[in-house]
């Protein structure tokens, strides 16, 4: 079926699955912040999980390439265009210790 | 703006194909309560809406709501990738398949080709609220309906997660009509109706029709 295509480093996704994780408490954090903007606690949490994000993304980008078009820099030759797409069975995984 | 981040929000590894679920959670990508709608209706009234709250309440689950066209178009193509044509003719996709080969497009679980009609954009701010609370239950619902008619766990996961973000965002919209509500309410010494006869009323001060456009 995909046996042709190899799924990423086990290393990739897993600082991937961190880093969607954090991605998505800030997500959810940043709607709650919308009308709550006056919720110390809330925006003390939004700010740390930014923060921690933040660095994981630059960890992820400096091993594995641009995350961002146009704000990510890149190396030699362009890197954007490397596969796979987040589209991609290959690109994806599934989320550790969530099996049904 | 948008910038593209190379990632999903919910990741998508389905090994199985099963064009029968492809035909069916399509609908969330192009049918009447999908992602697309939803993503066109918040970021289209966005521009009318009042109170900051509400803007970026506005502003924030449209945007979500595109990476959530994203992850739903992922499942449908891993779905039907690697059918065959038997499989697919089987799951009575084959209609589908004359039009678009595997490619995804548009359209809801009956076949219809999205459109616009499903959304509105009124310029009421609380008229819009309201609809939005209805497209979020719709959306949550539907999701329901998917998860019933599905049976692998890679493909019941996402729909969970994306099933959970309709519930959260209609909290958010609840709140926002409320707050939105609140600051009308606020504002209200005179009737909400704007005519222009109203403007020349000598007891009806211009600021009462102005207030309602901020
Ligand atoms: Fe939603």
């Amino acid at each position: 079926m995909y046996s042709n295509k190899p799924s990423m480093h086990p290393d990739r996704q897993d600082i991937l699955n961190k880093l969607m994780a954090l991605d998505f408490v800030a997500v959810d954090l940043q709607l709650y912040l919308d009308t709550h903007p006056y919720d110390r606690n809330a925006l003390m949490n939004y700010n740390s999980v930014v923060c921690q994000a933040q660095m994981l993304r630059q960890a992820y980008e400096n091993m594995y390439g641009p995350l961002f078009s146009f704000r990510s820099a890149s190396r030699y030759p362009w890197q954007w265009i490397n596969e796979p797409w987040p589209w991609q069975y290959q690109f994806n995984f599934r989320i550790p210790g969530e099996e049904l | 703006m948008w910038i593209y981040e190379k990632k999903l929000e919910y990741p998508v590894k389905i090994k199985k194909p099963n064009p029968k679920m492809a035909k069916y959670i399509i609908t969330q990508y192009g049918g009447p309560d999908g992602e697309l709608a939803a993503s066109l209706r918040y970021l289209s009234q966005r521009f009318s809406m009042v109170t900051p709250q509400a803007k970026a309440v506005l502003n924030d689950i449209g945007t979500e709501e595109l990476a959530h066209l994203e992850i739903v178009g992922t499942m449908v193509r891993q779905l039907i990738e690697n059918a065959s044509i038997d499989e697919i003719k089987a799951a009575d996709l084959g209609s589908y398949y004359a039009d678009h080969d595997k490619a995804i497009y548009p359209l809801s679980a009956s076949g219809v080709p999205f459109t616009a009609a499903y959304i509105q954009s009124k310029g009421d701010p609380i008229t819009d609220l309201h609809e939005n609370m209805a497209a979020e239950e719709k959306a949550r619902s539907t999701y329901e309906w998917l998860i019933n008619l599905a049976d692998d766990p890679d493909v019941i996961d996402p729909l969970r997660f994306l099933r959970e973000r309709e519930i959260v965002h209609f909290q958010r919209f609840g709140e926002a009509l409320r707050i939105v509500q609140e600051y009308l309410d606020s504002q209200k010494c005179f009737p909400v109706v704007k005519t222009p006869d109203m403007m020349h009323m000598p007891h009806m001060p211009i600021k009462a029709g102005a207030n309602n456009k901020k």
